[in-house]
Formats: C-alpha cells, sequence, structure tokens
C-alpha cells in the first residue's frame, strides 16, 4: 500500500518523537508570553491615556492583519541591521508570542466588556484601587467567558509553530523534511508529522473544554 | 466645572451636617438631571427619595458615592469637600487620591445586588475589609459574619450568589456595605428588583439598621408606606429640584405641592 515502510518508520520515530518536545515547547513559551502579553494589551488599551490606547490599538490591528511569517523572518533577519541579532529559538518566540498575544488581546477584551456595570460600580462602593478592581473583580469574571478563545489559540498557536522552521527551528516539520532530504523518502515522515499533530490536537481541544466547565464551577458561576 | 470659588471650604455648623450638597448640578448633554440641588441630611437622620421616574433620585445617590461626576456646585460628607479638594485656600476638583479618602464614609446597595458572582456570600463580605482596609482576615471573617448574622443570612455564608434569592443577596449586599463600617448609607432602589414575597426580608433588615444604628441613611424608594414608617424626612424629587420635603407624617399626610398631591394620588391607585 502506497510503498508505505515500516522499517523505516520505525528508525524515524525517534527523531520525530525529540522534535515533538522541541514542538510542543516552542508551543507552549509562546503561548505563555501570549496569554501575559495580551492581558498587558488587552489592559493598556482601557487606560485613560488615550495617546497609549490609540498606539497600542494600531500595533494590535497591524499584527493580527499581517502573516505571521512576516513577522518571524522580521525579527529574525531585518532585527540583526538595527543591530539586534537572535538565536532563531529567541526570534521565534518573540515573534509567535507577540503574534497572538495580539490575538489573545482582543479575546481578553470580550471578556472584560462582558463584565456587567455593576460589578465595577460595587467595586467603587467598596473603595477599590483600579488595581484591586482588575485583580479581584473584574479579570476573574473576564477569564471564563474568555477561555474558549484562549483554548483555540493554545490549538492554533501549537499548530502554528511550524513556522518557526523556517528559521532553522528543529521542530517537527523542520526535522521532517530534513529526515525527507536525507532519504529521499517524505510520505512517512510527513504522514507521521500529521499523525503526531492529530494526536495532540484533539484531546487538547476536548481538555480546554473540561477545564472551561471546571474553572466556572470553581467559580460558582 | 462651574466655578466654585464662592463654595465654603467645608461646611460649619454644631453639629455639621454629615452629608451637604450645595447648588449641584447634574447634566447629560442637554438634559438636566439635577438642578443646582441643595440638600442637607443630618447625622444619624434618615432620608428617603421619592418621585416619578426621571426626577434624578438616582442620580443623587450615585453622585453621593462619586459613581457619576458632577457638573457643577459641591458636595460636603462629614463636613468636608467630596468632590472637591482644598488647593492654596480655594476649592478645585478632586484627585483620584481624595476621592479614595473620602469615598471611605460611604456605602452603598444596588437595586440588582452587584454581589460578586466568584465569591461566596461570606467572601462578599471580607473582600472590602481585607483588601481595601487591609483587616487580618480573621477579623474581617468575624465582622462579616456578624453582620451575615445580623441580615440573617449566616446559614448560607458559604453560597455563591448563584445559588441565592433575590431578597437573600440583597440581605449579603447590605452586610458587605456595612463591613465597610461607613458613616453614610446609600440605598438605591433595594427592593425593586425583587418579588413581592421577599421584599419584607429587606425591608426589615433597613428597619433593624434604623432602629439600632446611627447610621446616617439616604434611600430611594417606590415603597412609600415603607418609607413613611421609617423615614425621619421625606424629599419629593421632580424634574431635578426638590419639590417638597418634610416630616412623613406631614407629607404623606398634608403635601402642600399640587405635583406631590398628584404623585402621591397616582402612587395610592396603583397599589
Amino acid at each position: 500500500m502506497f510503498d508505505w515502510k515500516w522499517d523505516f518508520t520505525w528508525e524515524i520515530l525517534p527523531r520525530l518523537v525529540q522534535a515533538t518536545g522541541n514542538t510542543l515547547l516552542a508551543a507552549l513559551i509562546g503561548y505563555v508570553i501570549a496569554v501575559v502579553l495580551g492581558l498587558i494589551l488587552a489592559l493598556a488599551q482601557r487606560t485613560p491615556y488615550s495617546a497609549l490606547t490609540l498606539i497600542v490599538r494600531e500595533m494590535v490591528e497591524f499584527i493580527r492583519s499581517t502573516p505571521l511569517i512576516l513577522q518571524i523572518f522580521f525579527v529574525f533577519y531585518v532585527g540583526p541591521q538595527f543591530g539586534v541579532r537572535l538565536s532563531p529559538w529567541t526570534s521565534g518566540m518573540i515573534a509567535i508570542g507577540l503574534h497572538y498575544a495580539c490575538y489573545l488581546s482582543e479575546v481578553y477584551r470580550g471578556g472584560i466588556e462582558s463584565v456587567p456595570k455593576g460589578q465595577w460600580e460595587a467595586a467603587t462602593a467598596l473603595n477599590m484601587t483600579v488595581a484591586q478592581k482588575y485583580r479581584r473583580v473584574i479579570i476573574p469574571q473576564a477569564i471564563p467567558p474568555a477561555l474558549a478563545g484562549m483554548g483555540n489559540y493554545l490549538v492554533g498557536i501549537f499548530k502554528d509553530t511550524p513556522m518557526l522552521s523556517v528559521i532553522g527551528v528543529a521542530e517537527l516539520i523542520h526535522t521532517a523534511n530534513a529526515i525527507g532530504s536525507e532519504n529521499y523518502r517524505f510520505l512517512e515522515p510527513y504522514t507521521m508529522v500529521g499523525i503526531i499533530f492529530l494526536a495532540i490536537s484533539l484531546p487538547a481541544a476536548g481538555m480546554i473544554r473540561l477545564f472551561e466547565g471546571y474553572v466556572r464551577r470553581k467559580l460558582g458561576l | 466645572m462651574h466655578d466654585v470659588s464662592a463654595f465654603p471650604l467645608q461646611i460649619a455648623g454644631d453639629p455639621a451636617p454629615m452629608v451637604s450638597f450645595r447648588k449641584v448640578t447634574k447634566s447629560y448633554g442637554a438634559l438636566t438631571v439635577l438642578d443646582e440641588l441643595d440638600l442637607d441630611v443630618k447625622a444619624g437622620e434618615m432620608v428617603s427619595i421619592i418621585g416619578p421616574s426621571g426626577s434624578g433620585k438616582t442620580t443623587v445617590l450615585r453622585m453621593l458615592m462619586t459613581l457619576e461626576e458632577i457638573n457643577g456646585g459641591v458636595i460636603y460628607v462629614d463636613g468636608q469637600p467630596l468632590t472637591h479638594m482644598q488647593k492654596n485656600g480655594t476649592l478645585v476638583p478632586a484627585s483620584q487620591k481624595h476621592l479614595r479618602n473620602r469615598r471611605a464614609d460611604i456605602g452603598m446597595c444596588f437595586q440588582h445586588f452587584n454581589l460578586f458572582p466568584h465569591m461566596t456570600a461570606l467572601e462578599n463580605c471580607m473582600e472590602g475589609p481585607v483588601q481595601v482596609l487591609g483587616l487580618p482576615k480573621k477579623e474581617a471573617r468575624e465582622r462579616s459574619e456578624e453582620l451575615l448574622e445580623m441580615v440573617g443570612m449566616i446559614g448560607k455564608k458559604d453560597q455563591h450568589p448563584s445559588r441565592l434569592s433575590g431578597g437573600q443577596q440583597q440581605r449579603v449586599a447590605i452586610a458587605r456595605a456595612l463591613a465597610m463600617r461607613p458613616k453614610v448609607m446609600l440605598f438605591d432602589e433595594v427592593t425593586s428588583a425583587l418579588d413581592p414575597e421577599v421584599i419584607g426580608e429587606v425591608t426589615n433588615v433597613i428597619r433593624k439598621l434604623v432602629s439600632e444604628h446611627n447610621l446616617t441613611m439616604l434611600m430611594v424608594t417606590h415603597q412609600m408606606g415603607f418609607a413613611r414608617d421609617i423615614s425621619d424626612r421625606i424629599c419629593f424629587f421632580y424634574g431635578g429640584k426638590i419639590e417638597e420635603q418634610g416630616p412623613p407624617a406631614e407629607l404623606f399626610g398634608n403635601p402642600k405641592k399640587e405635583r406631590t398631591q398628584q404623585f402621591l394620588s397616582a402612587v395610592k391607585e396603583a397599589v
């Protein structure tokens, strides 16, 4: 059937598993950056300083409207012209983290805006500071409605890690390419990569839904 | 903001009123909601505000809680300006810091309770004392449990608001506001969103407050009978002004102004 070679498949599997580790690591680091930076970007758009709001909003729009691969190239290849020389990993993490931070900031924004006005007023009536309002009242209520979107982008960032192959990060696609050109066989490595992505993405999506339900119950919502 | 240089830096008098509105104006664009309102509330006094919808009743409370900015005049609490602060011997609009300082004297309960849904009844009450007043958790817990006991909600202290009825939520909300030990309590139509059969459990708590505590209270309400029972004074608002005010017996029994008479007879018919 299609000239599929099992012995070759078993032979390349350890390299692919190792690359899977790199892919997961890249997705995880990128996601942590995106989750934290995304919240900062969302909050920056809600400050009373209209200039800051405008700059952040335009930046978010710009990044969301241009391809991730361009941003990766920019950080890695254009950076050195301005004296910023970064490794493929660092460049990749900055680009992918920033890219997804912009998407996540919109998810947070939606979550924050879904909190009723009365919650802000009750927090004011208790004489909370702005920071206390966000930390204790608004963000805990903004996260549950944002979880579905946050989960989608976790899977999204995982599926976008192959873009890092273009600057030489040894993730799954990069490794599959290498295996393919070394052996002149592409069927097995690419098929395996597809299966690995599927085997991780599908359960992840299910687990995110379970987690969402858990958080809602935990918060009594 | 209008010129406030002619306003006193603090309200004198013996004793000084707990709350003073001096020529307070509030407008949304061309719509004037409050028109140069003057209102003094003595310490320990219970004042009920009644009137048709759109007469500016709720706005009075919201401005006092600093949820709305005022467009003119000055509000004083406990003799000190709330909406303004002293600078070089004159009054200037309050900074956030000043507001936070002065707002500590005021507590408020809302029509829709606005409990924090992700916290239990007890956590709702402890939140302000712990986070804002910096009380140790143990002390905040004792204080909160005492108040939940007072409003009859101690048995449900570990429930989230979603598991409580409207009347129960409102009683928790009253406890939450009291836990901050305000000098002035504001009740904004606290029974309007409740089913008729649970209104009593909330009004009873307020009755208890009036009889047992020396709080200054302002209440916006549609419960005329309740207002008549417990208030020291009734203010009838019409068109952003106090049309008529006086002791309950006088205002309900023998209203002087035609608009008051019309409003009261319309309300009576509705009952």
